[in-house]
């Protein structure tokens, strides 16, 4: 049982701005902190969060730690949601087509 | 032409909300009666191979639109969606239910509450769907849901294929 809600992890917009920031390139928390207005320790917490659900990884080069998008996991939350997801684009491809005709009917 | 047509899907636990927004190109006008008119909602509102069937469609709050999800094989759930709100071309907000065809509810699905509003901009309209829920269980129920019929789905897509495939000659091996 993991500790942490995945979605709870993602809900959160700073969290998704700083998976999108080391999803680019691996970064350290001081680089990752100067993206936001808040402050280093609220970016160590989200950090911590987000290590725990397995979303980011972190790696040691010498005193530096540097944190990158933990892919697979990513995935898998993808994978999870596609079949919910595609319930709607098949409603909405069907709407895309609705309006497109009535449109063409109009003129 | 192909104009790719923003949407996003997001789930925020905080608030047991599930997040929708997708453009679509036509006037908020059109859309709205897309949404709101039995006729055109038979068109779109079920994903395939699923279609409606319209028992009472009553835009009023108050109001209630009682429709049958009906499968390929001719299995009917029946649905509900009783108006909470109803803004013309600009919000539209319901409340869901699985129920029986006198719309009587049941509790197989959690209701979820719609509010969906349209913002029409250089003749594209945004529609930005939320389905927030009473409890955060809810919205696993929902996506496990999703996932049955998604997969349904998918198995009614391939029965067609393989039809299509037996129609054809089988000069071919």
């Amino acid at each position: 049982m993991i500790r942490r809600d995945i979605f709870q992890a993602i809900a959160d917009p700073t969290r998704r701005g700083i998976l999108m920031l080391v999803a680019m390139q691996a970064m350290t928390p001081n680089a990752l902190a100067e993206h936001f207005d808040i402050s280093r320790q609220a970016v160590s917490k989200h950090l911590r969060i987000l290590s725990e659900c397995e979303l980011i990884a972190q790696k040691q080069y010498g005193r530096e730690i540097h944190y990158s998008l933990e892919l697979q996991k990513m995935i898998e939350i993808d994978q999870w949601l596609a079949p919910f997801r595609k319930i709607w684009e098949s409603r909405f491809d069907q709407l895309d087509q609705l309006l497109s005709t009535l449109q063409h009917q109009k003129t | 032409m192909t104009k790719t047509l923003l949407s996003d899907f997001t789930i925020d636990r905080e608030s047991n909300t599930i997040r929708i927004t997708r453009e679509f190109a036509a006037p908020a006008t059109l859309v709205w009666k897309a949404w709101t008119s039995a006729e055109l909602l038979a068109h779109w509102w079920a994903p395939k191979p699923y279609h409606i069937e319209t028992k009472q469609l009553d835009l009023n709050v108050g109001g209630t639109w009682l429709y049958a999800m009906v499968s390929p094989q001719g299995e009917k759930t029946w649905c509900k969606a009783d108006y909470q709100a109803i803004e013309e071309y600009t919000v539209l907000s319901w409340l869901d239910a699985f129920c029986d065809e006198h719309g009587i509810e049941n509790t197989i699905k959690p209701r979820s509450l719609w509010t969906t509003r349209f913002n029409e901009n250089n003749n594209l309209t945004t529609a930005h769907i939320t389905l927030v829920h009473e409890r955060s269980e809810d919205i696993d129920l929902l996506i496990n849901m999703g996932f049955r019929e998604g997969f349904t789905m998918a198995i009614g897509n391939l029965d067609e294929l393989l039809m299509q495939l037996n129609q054809q000659p089988n000069e071919k091996k």
